[in-house]
Protein backbone atom coordinates (compact mmCIF):
# COMPACT_ATOMS: atom_id res chain seq x y z
CA UNK A 1 0.00 0.00 0.00
CA UNK A 2 2.65 2.28 0.83
CA UNK A 3 4.77 1.06 -2.54
CA UNK A 4 1.42 2.19 -4.23
CA UNK A 5 1.04 5.55 -2.59
CA UNK A 6 4.07 6.17 -3.35
CA UNK A 7 4.25 5.73 -6.95
CA UNK A 8 1.08 8.11 -6.78
CA UNK A 9 3.09 10.89 -5.40
CA UNK A 10 5.85 10.27 -7.64
CA UNK A 11 3.40 10.31 -10.56
CA UNK A 12 1.83 14.11 -9.75
CA UNK A 13 5.55 14.84 -9.50
CA UNK A 14 6.24 14.06 -12.81
CA UNK A 15 2.98 14.89 -14.26
CA UNK A 16 3.46 18.40 -12.87
CA UNK A 17 6.15 18.61 -15.02
CA UNK A 18 4.46 17.08 -17.94
CA UNK A 19 1.83 19.45 -17.83
CA UNK A 20 3.80 22.87 -17.07
CA UNK A 21 5.34 21.52 -20.91
CA UNK A 22 2.47 20.86 -22.11
CA UNK A 23 0.93 24.45 -21.04
CA UNK A 24 3.65 25.53 -23.29
CA UNK A 25 2.27 23.19 -25.96
CA UNK A 26 -1.03 24.44 -25.24
CA UNK A 27 -0.02 28.55 -24.97
CA UNK A 28 2.02 27.87 -28.89
CA UNK A 29 -0.97 26.29 -29.88
CA UNK A 30 -3.75 29.21 -28.95
CA UNK A 31 -1.61 31.60 -30.33
CA UNK A 32 -0.70 30.00 -33.58
CA UNK A 33 -2.58 26.66 -34.15
CA UNK A 34 0.33 24.49 -34.41
CA UNK A 35 1.69 22.13 -31.95
CA UNK A 36 5.39 22.82 -31.70
CA UNK A 37 7.66 20.19 -31.52
CA UNK A 38 10.57 21.68 -31.07
CA UNK A 39 9.19 23.06 -27.46
CA UNK A 40 11.25 20.60 -25.31
CA UNK A 41 14.49 20.97 -27.32
CA UNK A 42 14.11 24.89 -26.75
CA UNK A 43 13.49 23.89 -23.32
CA UNK A 44 16.31 21.99 -23.00
CA UNK A 45 18.48 24.73 -24.67
CA UNK A 46 17.26 27.37 -21.91
CA UNK A 47 17.80 25.03 -19.45
CA UNK A 48 21.54 25.34 -20.19
CA UNK A 49 21.63 28.86 -20.17
CA UNK A 50 20.62 28.46 -17.04
CA UNK A 51 23.22 26.21 -16.14
CA UNK A 52 25.88 27.98 -17.33
CA UNK A 53 24.46 31.43 -15.37
CA UNK A 54 24.53 29.48 -12.20
CA UNK A 55 27.81 28.45 -13.34
CA UNK A 56 29.27 32.10 -13.55
CA UNK A 57 27.80 32.26 -10.00
CA UNK A 58 24.65 34.04 -10.51
CA UNK A 59 21.81 33.27 -7.65
CA UNK A 60 19.43 30.93 -9.02
CA UNK A 61 16.55 32.79 -8.22
CA UNK A 62 18.83 35.49 -10.30
CA UNK A 63 19.70 32.96 -12.94
CA UNK A 64 15.84 31.70 -13.24
CA UNK A 65 14.32 34.97 -13.97
CA UNK A 66 17.16 35.55 -16.60
CA UNK A 67 16.57 32.73 -18.36
CA UNK A 68 12.77 33.57 -18.78
CA UNK A 69 13.41 36.27 -20.21
CA UNK A 70 16.22 35.31 -22.58
CA UNK A 71 13.50 32.33 -23.53
CA UNK A 72 11.13 34.89 -24.26
CA UNK A 73 13.46 37.02 -26.66
CA UNK A 74 14.63 33.93 -28.22
CA UNK A 75 11.16 32.55 -28.90
CA UNK A 76 10.08 35.80 -30.50
CA UNK A 77 13.25 36.08 -32.45
CA UNK A 78 12.73 32.80 -33.61
CA UNK A 79 8.92 33.42 -34.42
CA UNK A 80 10.21 36.80 -36.73
CA UNK A 81 13.39 35.01 -38.13
CA UNK A 82 12.71 31.72 -38.41
CA UNK A 83 8.66 30.67 -38.22
CA UNK A 84 7.44 34.35 -39.97
CA UNK A 85 8.70 32.76 -43.27
CA UNK A 86 6.55 29.51 -43.51
CA UNK A 87 2.89 31.61 -42.57
CA UNK A 88 1.42 30.69 -45.49
CA UNK A 89 3.18 27.52 -46.16
CA UNK A 90 1.23 24.26 -46.15
CA UNK A 91 1.08 22.43 -42.40
CA UNK A 92 3.54 19.59 -43.36
CA UNK A 93 6.21 22.11 -44.46
CA UNK A 94 5.37 23.45 -40.83
CA UNK A 95 5.90 20.45 -39.20
CA UNK A 96 9.52 19.43 -41.45
CA UNK A 97 10.20 23.35 -39.88
CA UNK A 98 9.65 22.10 -36.24
CA UNK A 99 11.75 18.75 -36.70
CA UNK A 100 14.92 20.73 -37.95
CA UNK A 101 14.69 23.16 -35.15
CA UNK A 102 14.43 20.08 -33.06
CA UNK A 103 17.48 18.71 -34.40
CA UNK A 104 19.23 21.98 -34.28
CA UNK A 105 18.64 23.00 -30.88
CA UNK A 106 19.66 19.21 -30.26
CA UNK A 107 22.51 19.53 -32.20
CA UNK A 108 23.87 22.78 -31.14
CA UNK A 109 23.37 22.03 -27.38
CA UNK A 110 26.02 18.85 -27.89
CA UNK A 111 28.36 21.32 -29.64
CA UNK A 112 28.45 24.04 -26.94
CA UNK A 113 28.10 21.70 -23.76
CA UNK A 114 29.18 18.63 -24.44
CA UNK A 115 27.28 15.19 -23.75
CA UNK A 116 28.01 14.98 -20.11
CA UNK A 117 25.88 14.87 -18.10
CA UNK A 118 25.54 17.80 -15.71
CA UNK A 119 24.06 18.28 -12.07
CA UNK A 120 21.18 21.35 -11.97
CA UNK A 121 20.45 22.79 -8.89
CA UNK A 122 16.85 22.69 -7.14
CA UNK A 123 15.97 26.06 -4.69
CA UNK A 124 14.84 24.02 -2.52
CA UNK A 125 16.62 20.81 -1.84
CA UNK A 126 18.57 22.03 1.51
CA UNK A 127 14.71 21.60 2.79
CA UNK A 128 13.08 18.76 3.86
CA UNK A 129 9.48 17.97 3.64
CA UNK A 130 9.57 15.84 7.20
CA UNK A 131 7.75 12.74 5.37
CA UNK A 132 9.41 9.95 2.90
CA UNK A 133 6.69 10.22 0.33
CA UNK A 134 7.77 13.28 -1.38
CA UNK A 135 10.18 15.92 -1.64
CA UNK A 136 10.55 19.02 -1.44
CA UNK A 137 11.48 19.72 -5.16
CA UNK A 138 8.33 17.59 -5.90
CA UNK A 139 6.31 20.13 -3.94
CA UNK A 140 8.22 22.96 -6.04
CA UNK A 141 7.37 21.75 -9.10
CA UNK A 142 3.65 20.94 -7.77
CA UNK A 143 3.30 24.43 -6.53
CA UNK A 144 5.20 26.21 -9.87
CA UNK A 145 2.65 24.31 -12.34
CA UNK A 146 -0.21 25.21 -10.59
CA UNK A 147 1.07 29.02 -10.22
CA UNK A 148 1.64 28.72 -13.84
CA UNK A 149 -1.73 27.73 -14.76
CA UNK A 150 -3.28 30.14 -12.49
CA UNK A 151 -1.44 32.72 -14.72
CA UNK A 152 -1.90 31.21 -17.80
CA UNK A 153 -5.40 30.75 -17.73
CA UNK A 154 -6.20 34.45 -16.52
CA UNK A 155 -3.93 35.76 -19.21
CA UNK A 156 -6.28 34.06 -22.07
CA UNK A 157 -9.55 34.28 -20.28
CA UNK A 158 -9.31 37.89 -19.11
CA UNK A 159 -6.58 40.16 -20.63
CA UNK A 160 -6.72 41.98 -24.10
CA UNK A 161 -3.85 40.44 -25.18
CA UNK A 162 -4.84 37.15 -24.49
CA UNK A 163 -7.91 37.47 -26.50
CA UNK A 164 -5.96 38.64 -29.09
CA UNK A 165 -3.60 35.63 -29.13
CA UNK A 166 -6.53 33.48 -29.55
CA UNK A 167 -8.06 35.66 -32.21
CA UNK A 168 -4.83 35.49 -34.10
CA UNK A 169 -5.23 31.38 -33.54
CA UNK A 170 -8.34 31.34 -34.90
CA UNK A 171 -8.53 33.92 -37.95
CA UNK A 172 -5.53 35.59 -39.20
CA UNK A 173 -6.95 37.36 -41.93
CA UNK A 174 -10.27 38.70 -39.82
CA UNK A 175 -7.55 39.64 -36.72
CA UNK A 176 -5.87 41.84 -39.21
CA UNK A 177 -9.02 43.21 -40.34
CA UNK A 178 -9.48 44.31 -36.48
CA UNK A 179 -6.41 45.67 -36.76
CA UNK A 180 -4.58 43.30 -34.87
CA UNK A 181 -0.87 43.61 -35.25
CA UNK A 182 -0.84 39.68 -36.49
CA UNK A 183 2.67 39.47 -36.62
CA UNK A 184 3.84 40.98 -33.57
CA UNK A 185 1.07 39.09 -31.56
CA UNK A 186 2.58 35.69 -33.25
CA UNK A 187 5.92 36.77 -32.48
CA UNK A 188 4.94 37.14 -28.69
CA UNK A 189 3.04 33.63 -28.48
CA UNK A 190 6.33 32.14 -29.30
CA UNK A 191 8.37 34.08 -26.96
CA UNK A 192 5.35 33.13 -23.99
CA UNK A 193 5.91 29.55 -25.25
CA UNK A 194 9.41 29.27 -24.69
CA UNK A 195 9.46 31.26 -21.45
CA UNK A 196 6.95 28.32 -20.13
CA UNK A 197 9.37 25.57 -21.88
CA UNK A 198 11.95 27.21 -20.20
CA UNK A 199 10.57 27.26 -16.70
CA UNK A 200 9.46 23.66 -17.10
CA UNK A 201 13.20 22.62 -17.98
CA UNK A 202 14.50 23.88 -15.22
CA UNK A 203 11.77 22.22 -13.24
CA UNK A 204 13.02 18.90 -14.34
CA UNK A 205 16.50 18.95 -14.66
CA UNK A 206 17.06 18.72 -10.71
CA UNK A 207 15.29 15.08 -11.26
CA UNK A 208 17.06 13.80 -14.83
CA UNK A 209 20.33 15.63 -15.32
CA UNK A 210 20.74 17.91 -17.74
CA UNK A 211 22.03 16.38 -21.49
CA UNK A 212 20.83 17.33 -24.49
CA UNK A 213 17.88 14.37 -24.62
CA UNK A 214 16.87 14.91 -21.57
CA UNK A 215 13.47 16.21 -23.34
CA UNK A 216 12.80 13.99 -25.70
CA UNK A 217 10.66 11.18 -23.51
CA UNK A 218 9.37 14.20 -21.44
CA UNK A 219 8.14 15.96 -24.43
CA UNK A 220 6.39 13.02 -25.97
CA UNK A 221 4.57 12.72 -22.32
CA UNK A 222 3.32 16.13 -22.88
CA UNK A 223 2.02 15.95 -25.91
CA UNK A 224 -0.14 13.27 -24.95
CA UNK A 225 -0.89 15.16 -21.33
CA UNK A 226 -2.08 18.21 -23.98
CA UNK A 227 -3.97 15.86 -25.62
CA UNK A 228 -5.80 14.31 -22.99
CA UNK A 229 -6.67 17.80 -21.54
CA UNK A 230 -7.89 19.45 -24.81
CA UNK A 231 -5.65 20.73 -26.96
CA UNK A 232 -6.48 24.35 -26.28
CA UNK A 233 -7.04 24.00 -22.41
CA UNK A 234 -4.91 25.45 -20.08
CA UNK A 235 -6.93 23.78 -17.33
CA UNK A 236 -6.72 20.57 -19.52
CA UNK A 237 -2.83 20.21 -19.61
CA UNK A 238 -2.82 20.13 -15.97
CA UNK A 239 -5.19 17.92 -15.42
CA UNK A 240 -3.79 15.86 -18.38
CA UNK A 241 -0.18 16.20 -16.94
CA UNK A 242 -1.37 14.63 -13.60
CA UNK A 243 -3.12 11.75 -15.36
CA UNK A 244 -0.52 10.59 -17.62
CA UNK A 245 2.26 10.83 -14.89
CA UNK A 246 0.20 8.71 -12.46
CA UNK A 247 -0.83 6.35 -15.05
CA UNK A 248 2.98 6.23 -16.54
CA UNK A 249 4.22 5.26 -12.86
CA UNK A 250 1.27 2.97 -11.84
CA UNK A 251 1.57 1.08 -15.34
CA UNK A 252 5.27 0.86 -15.23
CA UNK A 253 5.60 -0.52 -11.91
CA UNK A 254 2.70 -2.80 -11.79
CA UNK A 255 1.75 -3.87 -15.33
CA UNK A 256 3.88 -3.20 -18.61
CA UNK A 257 7.35 -2.31 -16.64
CA UNK A 258 9.75 0.57 -17.16
CA UNK A 259 10.94 -0.54 -20.48
CA UNK A 260 7.63 -0.33 -22.06
CA UNK A 261 6.71 2.91 -19.82
CA UNK A 262 7.19 5.34 -22.79
CA UNK A 263 4.58 3.34 -25.23
CA UNK A 264 2.33 4.11 -22.41
CA UNK A 265 2.16 7.59 -23.87
CA UNK A 266 1.82 6.46 -27.49
CA UNK A 267 -1.23 4.36 -25.96
CA UNK A 268 -2.76 7.47 -24.18
CA UNK A 269 -2.13 9.31 -27.54
CA UNK A 270 -3.94 6.94 -29.33
CA UNK A 271 -6.65 6.34 -27.32
CA UNK A 272 -7.25 9.79 -27.25
CA UNK A 273 -7.50 10.66 -30.77
CA UNK A 274 -9.72 7.64 -31.65
CA UNK A 275 -11.99 8.25 -29.25
CA UNK A 276 -12.32 12.01 -27.97
CA UNK A 277 -10.23 14.09 -29.96
CA UNK A 278 -11.30 17.32 -28.39
CA UNK A 279 -9.57 15.84 -24.76
CA UNK A 280 -11.18 15.78 -21.20
CA UNK A 281 -11.56 19.84 -21.03
CA UNK A 282 -10.79 21.14 -24.74
CA UNK A 283 -13.80 23.07 -27.00
CA UNK A 284 -15.72 20.84 -29.63
CA UNK A 285 -14.83 23.01 -32.44
CA UNK A 286 -17.96 23.26 -34.79
CA UNK A 287 -17.92 24.91 -38.20
CA UNK A 288 -20.85 25.79 -39.72
CA UNK A 289 -20.41 27.38 -43.16
CA UNK B 1 -16.56 69.50 -40.33
CA UNK B 2 -20.06 71.19 -41.49
CA UNK B 3 -22.81 69.32 -42.72
CA UNK B 4 -23.47 72.57 -44.76
CA UNK B 5 -20.55 72.40 -46.40
CA UNK B 6 -20.82 68.79 -47.15
CA UNK B 7 -24.50 68.81 -48.41
CA UNK B 8 -23.46 71.83 -50.83
CA UNK B 9 -20.53 70.33 -52.16
CA UNK B 10 -20.06 66.44 -50.79
CA UNK B 11 -16.41 65.73 -50.41
CA UNK B 12 -14.63 62.45 -51.14
CA UNK B 13 -14.02 59.81 -48.53
CA UNK B 14 -12.54 57.32 -50.65
CA UNK B 15 -10.99 58.40 -53.76
CA UNK B 16 -9.54 55.56 -55.61
CA UNK B 17 -7.28 56.69 -58.98
CA UNK B 18 -5.87 54.05 -61.40
CA UNK B 19 -6.28 51.40 -59.38
CA UNK B 20 -4.24 48.15 -60.19
CA UNK B 21 -4.34 44.98 -58.17
CA UNK B 22 -2.35 41.49 -58.65
CA UNK B 23 -2.28 37.93 -57.64
CA UNK B 24 0.94 37.37 -57.85
CA UNK B 25 2.22 38.65 -61.48
CA UNK B 26 -1.55 38.56 -63.02
CA UNK B 27 -3.28 41.62 -63.14
CA UNK B 28 -6.70 41.33 -61.52
CA UNK B 29 -8.13 44.86 -61.90
CA UNK B 30 -6.78 47.28 -64.74
CA UNK B 31 -7.35 50.95 -63.31
CA UNK B 32 -9.70 51.47 -61.56
CA UNK B 33 -11.14 55.01 -60.52
CA UNK B 34 -13.71 54.72 -57.99
CA UNK B 35 -15.55 57.33 -55.64
CA UNK B 36 -17.58 57.44 -52.71
CA UNK B 37 -18.69 60.63 -50.91
CA UNK B 38 -18.99 60.88 -47.33
CA UNK B 39 -22.49 59.41 -46.28
CA UNK B 40 -22.74 57.58 -49.38
CA UNK B 41 -23.80 54.40 -50.19
CA UNK B 42 -22.11 52.57 -53.20
CA UNK B 43 -23.08 49.49 -55.08
CA UNK B 44 -19.96 47.57 -56.60
CA UNK B 45 -21.76 45.27 -59.10
CA UNK B 46 -20.61 42.48 -61.78
CA UNK B 47 -20.48 39.23 -62.37
CA UNK B 48 -18.31 36.11 -60.74
CA UNK B 49 -14.31 37.08 -61.36
CA UNK B 50 -15.11 40.73 -62.54
CA UNK B 51 -13.28 41.31 -59.73
CA UNK B 52 -15.24 43.43 -56.98
CA UNK B 53 -13.75 40.88 -53.89
CA UNK B 54 -10.44 41.93 -55.10
CA UNK B 55 -11.48 45.65 -55.02
CA UNK B 56 -12.41 45.43 -51.41
CA UNK B 57 -8.96 43.38 -51.11
CA UNK B 58 -7.27 46.21 -52.63
CA UNK B 59 -9.09 49.38 -50.39
CA UNK B 60 -8.01 47.40 -47.54
CA UNK B 61 -4.14 46.44 -48.20
CA UNK B 62 -4.81 42.54 -48.41
CA UNK B 63 -2.96 42.65 -51.62
CA UNK B 64 -0.11 44.06 -53.64
CA UNK B 65 -1.78 47.67 -55.41
CA UNK B 66 -0.49 50.39 -57.63
CA UNK B 67 -2.24 53.38 -58.21
CA UNK B 68 -3.92 56.08 -55.41
CA UNK B 69 -6.97 55.54 -52.91
CA UNK B 70 -6.81 58.32 -51.08
CA UNK B 71 -8.97 57.99 -47.80
CA UNK B 72 -10.50 61.52 -46.34
CA UNK B 73 -8.10 63.05 -48.38
CA UNK B 74 -5.19 60.81 -46.45
CA UNK B 75 -3.48 58.14 -49.47
CA UNK B 76 -3.12 55.29 -47.93
CA UNK B 77 -1.82 53.21 -50.92
CA UNK B 78 0.47 50.88 -49.51
CA UNK B 79 -0.30 51.14 -45.37
CA UNK B 80 -0.64 47.79 -43.37
CA UNK B 81 -3.99 46.44 -43.59
CA UNK B 82 -3.97 46.93 -40.39
CA UNK B 83 -3.44 50.46 -40.08
CA UNK B 84 -5.65 51.18 -42.86
CA UNK B 85 -8.15 49.72 -40.32
CA UNK B 86 -7.26 51.90 -37.57
CA UNK B 87 -7.89 54.74 -40.04
CA UNK B 88 -11.51 53.79 -40.00
CA UNK B 89 -12.30 51.56 -42.92
CA UNK B 90 -13.97 48.07 -41.89
CA UNK B 91 -13.98 45.28 -44.27
CA UNK B 92 -16.57 42.74 -44.04
CA UNK B 93 -15.23 39.91 -45.82
CA UNK B 94 -16.50 37.25 -47.81
CA UNK B 95 -17.34 34.43 -45.97
CA UNK B 96 -17.72 36.95 -42.68
CA UNK B 97 -14.65 36.12 -41.11
CA UNK B 98 -16.06 34.83 -38.20
CA UNK B 99 -13.91 33.96 -35.13
CA UNK B 100 -15.73 30.72 -35.07
CA UNK B 101 -14.26 29.39 -31.93
CA UNK B 102 -14.28 32.36 -30.11
CA UNK B 103 -17.81 33.51 -28.14
CA UNK B 104 -20.14 36.24 -29.65
CA UNK B 105 -19.11 38.57 -26.95
CA UNK B 106 -15.47 38.13 -27.67
CA UNK B 107 -16.27 38.78 -31.60
CA UNK B 108 -17.17 42.04 -30.65
CA UNK B 109 -14.56 43.21 -28.51
CA UNK B 110 -12.18 42.23 -30.63
CA UNK B 111 -14.22 44.49 -33.33
CA UNK B 112 -13.69 47.38 -31.19
CA UNK B 113 -10.10 46.64 -30.04
CA UNK B 114 -8.32 49.43 -31.44
CA UNK B 115 -9.99 51.14 -28.96
CA UNK B 116 -8.52 51.30 -25.40
CA UNK B 117 -11.33 52.47 -24.05
CA UNK B 118 -13.13 49.47 -22.14
CA UNK B 119 -16.11 50.94 -20.78
CA UNK B 120 -16.90 52.44 -24.29
CA UNK B 121 -16.64 48.98 -25.91
CA UNK B 122 -18.73 47.33 -23.66
CA UNK B 123 -21.68 50.40 -24.10
CA UNK B 124 -20.60 50.04 -27.81
CA UNK B 125 -21.71 45.91 -27.77
CA UNK B 126 -25.06 47.05 -26.27
CA UNK B 127 -25.69 49.90 -28.73
CA UNK B 128 -24.51 48.25 -31.78
CA UNK B 129 -26.90 44.81 -30.96
CA UNK B 130 -29.78 46.59 -30.68
CA UNK B 131 -29.53 46.59 -34.18
CA UNK B 132 -29.52 42.72 -33.88
CA UNK B 133 -31.33 41.65 -30.98
CA UNK B 134 -31.27 38.44 -32.20
CA UNK B 135 -27.49 38.08 -31.03
CA UNK B 136 -28.08 39.65 -27.56
CA UNK B 137 -29.82 36.31 -27.29
CA UNK B 138 -26.81 34.12 -28.01
CA UNK B 139 -24.04 36.68 -26.75
CA UNK B 140 -22.25 33.43 -24.69
CA UNK B 141 -22.71 31.68 -27.34
CA UNK B 142 -19.50 29.77 -29.52
CA UNK B 143 -19.57 31.74 -32.77
CA UNK B 144 -18.81 29.16 -35.24
CA UNK B 145 -22.23 27.86 -33.99
CA UNK B 146 -24.59 30.48 -34.89
CA UNK B 147 -26.53 30.55 -38.48
CA UNK B 148 -25.33 31.95 -41.53
CA UNK B 149 -27.66 35.19 -40.87
CA UNK B 150 -26.81 35.68 -37.63
CA UNK B 151 -23.09 35.43 -38.53
CA UNK B 152 -23.69 37.98 -41.15
CA UNK B 153 -25.47 40.23 -38.62
CA UNK B 154 -22.17 39.43 -36.16
CA UNK B 155 -20.04 40.47 -38.77
CA UNK B 156 -21.68 43.28 -39.47
CA UNK B 157 -21.98 44.47 -36.02
CA UNK B 158 -18.31 43.54 -35.47
CA UNK B 159 -17.06 46.05 -38.36
CA UNK B 160 -19.31 48.55 -36.40
CA UNK B 161 -17.34 47.90 -33.01
CA UNK B 162 -14.69 49.89 -34.97
CA UNK B 163 -16.63 52.72 -35.12
CA UNK B 164 -15.61 53.08 -38.99
CA UNK B 165 -16.52 56.09 -40.98
CA UNK B 166 -16.62 53.29 -44.20
CA UNK B 167 -17.97 49.94 -44.00
CA UNK B 168 -16.59 47.36 -46.98
CA UNK B 169 -19.37 44.70 -47.85
CA UNK B 170 -18.60 41.75 -49.54
CA UNK B 171 -21.64 39.99 -51.05
CA UNK B 172 -23.31 40.39 -47.20
CA UNK B 173 -26.39 38.37 -48.84
CA UNK B 174 -24.35 35.07 -49.94
CA UNK B 175 -26.33 32.18 -48.66
CA UNK B 176 -29.15 33.74 -46.82
CA UNK B 177 -32.88 32.77 -46.81
CA UNK B 178 -34.30 36.11 -48.88
CA UNK B 179 -36.07 36.97 -45.60
CA UNK B 180 -33.03 37.29 -44.02
CA UNK B 181 -31.44 38.94 -46.94
CA UNK B 182 -33.84 42.13 -46.64
CA UNK B 183 -33.92 42.38 -43.13
CA UNK B 184 -30.05 42.64 -43.04
CA UNK B 185 -30.39 45.40 -46.12
CA UNK B 186 -33.19 47.53 -43.96
CA UNK B 187 -30.25 47.28 -41.18
CA UNK B 188 -27.82 48.39 -43.73
CA UNK B 189 -29.90 51.02 -44.56
CA UNK B 190 -30.54 52.25 -41.07
CA UNK B 191 -26.76 51.83 -39.71
CA UNK B 192 -25.84 54.72 -42.84
CA UNK B 193 -28.12 57.19 -41.39
CA UNK B 194 -28.00 56.46 -37.85
CA UNK B 195 -24.34 56.05 -37.34
CA UNK B 196 -23.59 57.96 -40.37
CA UNK B 197 -21.31 54.85 -41.96
CA UNK B 198 -20.61 55.36 -45.72
CA UNK B 199 -20.47 51.91 -47.27
CA UNK B 200 -19.82 50.10 -50.37
CA UNK B 201 -21.21 47.00 -50.84
CA UNK B 202 -20.33 44.28 -53.18
CA UNK B 203 -23.09 42.07 -54.24
CA UNK B 204 -24.42 39.85 -56.89
CA UNK B 205 -27.90 40.81 -56.25
CA UNK B 206 -28.26 44.21 -58.23
CA UNK B 207 -31.70 44.20 -57.87
CA UNK B 208 -31.08 44.73 -54.14
CA UNK B 209 -27.72 46.88 -53.90
CA UNK B 210 -29.05 48.92 -56.20
CA UNK B 211 -32.14 49.84 -54.37
CA UNK B 212 -29.95 50.57 -51.27
CA UNK B 213 -27.08 52.74 -52.89
CA UNK B 214 -27.46 56.04 -54.26
CA UNK B 215 -24.50 55.52 -56.60
CA UNK B 216 -23.34 52.09 -58.59
CA UNK B 217 -20.08 50.93 -60.65
CA UNK B 218 -20.02 47.70 -62.60
CA UNK B 219 -16.69 46.35 -62.84
CA UNK B 220 -16.19 43.85 -65.86
CA UNK B 221 -12.71 42.06 -66.24
CA UNK B 222 -10.87 44.22 -63.60
CA UNK B 223 -12.54 47.36 -65.49
CA UNK B 224 -15.31 49.81 -64.21
CA UNK B 225 -17.57 49.90 -67.75
CA UNK B 226 -20.88 51.55 -66.18
CA UNK B 227 -20.98 53.88 -63.31
CA UNK B 228 -23.68 56.36 -62.22
CA UNK B 229 -26.51 56.96 -59.94
CA UNK B 230 -28.33 54.13 -59.05
CA UNK B 231 -31.51 55.43 -60.96
CA UNK B 232 -29.46 55.78 -63.87
CA UNK B 233 -27.61 52.04 -63.43
CA UNK B 234 -31.42 50.65 -62.99
CA UNK B 235 -32.83 52.18 -66.16
CA UNK B 236 -29.39 51.09 -68.51
CA UNK B 237 -30.85 47.96 -70.80
CA UNK B 238 -27.26 46.74 -70.73
CA UNK B 239 -27.49 46.24 -67.12
CA UNK B 240 -31.70 45.28 -67.21
CA UNK B 241 -30.44 42.21 -69.73
CA UNK B 242 -27.46 41.10 -67.98
CA UNK B 243 -27.75 41.82 -64.07
CA UNK B 244 -31.02 42.65 -63.00
CA UNK B 245 -32.36 39.53 -64.87
CA UNK B 246 -35.03 41.05 -67.45
CA UNK B 247 -35.74 40.11 -70.61
CA UNK B 248 -34.89 42.53 -73.68
CA UNK B 249 -36.19 46.18 -73.66
CA UNK B 250 -39.66 44.57 -72.96
CA UNK B 251 -40.84 45.94 -70.08
CA UNK B 252 -40.23 47.43 -66.02
CA UNK B 253 -41.48 44.58 -64.07
CA UNK B 254 -42.97 45.83 -60.53
CA UNK B 255 -40.00 45.83 -58.44
CA UNK B 256 -40.04 44.66 -54.80
CA UNK B 257 -40.05 46.82 -52.18
CA UNK B 258 -38.68 46.01 -49.03
CA UNK B 259 -40.45 46.80 -45.86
Amino acid sequence: MDQLLHQVVNGLATGAIYAVIALALVMNFNSTGHINFAQGEMAMFSTYVAWTLIAMGMPYGVAFLVTVAISFVGGMLLERFVLHRFRNAPLLSVVVVFIALFLGFNAVAGWIWGPVLKDFPSPVSSYKTGTSLVGAHELFVGAVAGAMLLLLYGFFRFTTLGLKMRAVACNPTSSRLVGIRVSWTLALGWGLAASIGAVAGMLIAPLTFLDPHMMTGILLYAFAAALLGGVDSPPGAVIGGLVVGVAENLLGAYVVGAELKMSVALVIVVLVLVYRPQGILGRVTVRRV
Amino acid sequence: MSASQQTAHPAALLDARGLRAYYGDAPALHGVDLRIEVGGKVALLGANGAGKTTMLRAICGLIRTQGEIAFAGQEIRGFATEDIVRLGIAHVPEGRGTFAELTVEENLRLGGIIHSDKARTRQDIDRFLRYFPRLKERIRQQAGTLSGGEQQMLAISRALMLRPRLMLLDEPSFGLAPLMVLEIFQILKRINEEERVSLLIVEQNARLALELADHGYLLETGRIVLHGSSAELKANEEVQRAYLGYSGSKARRPESTPG
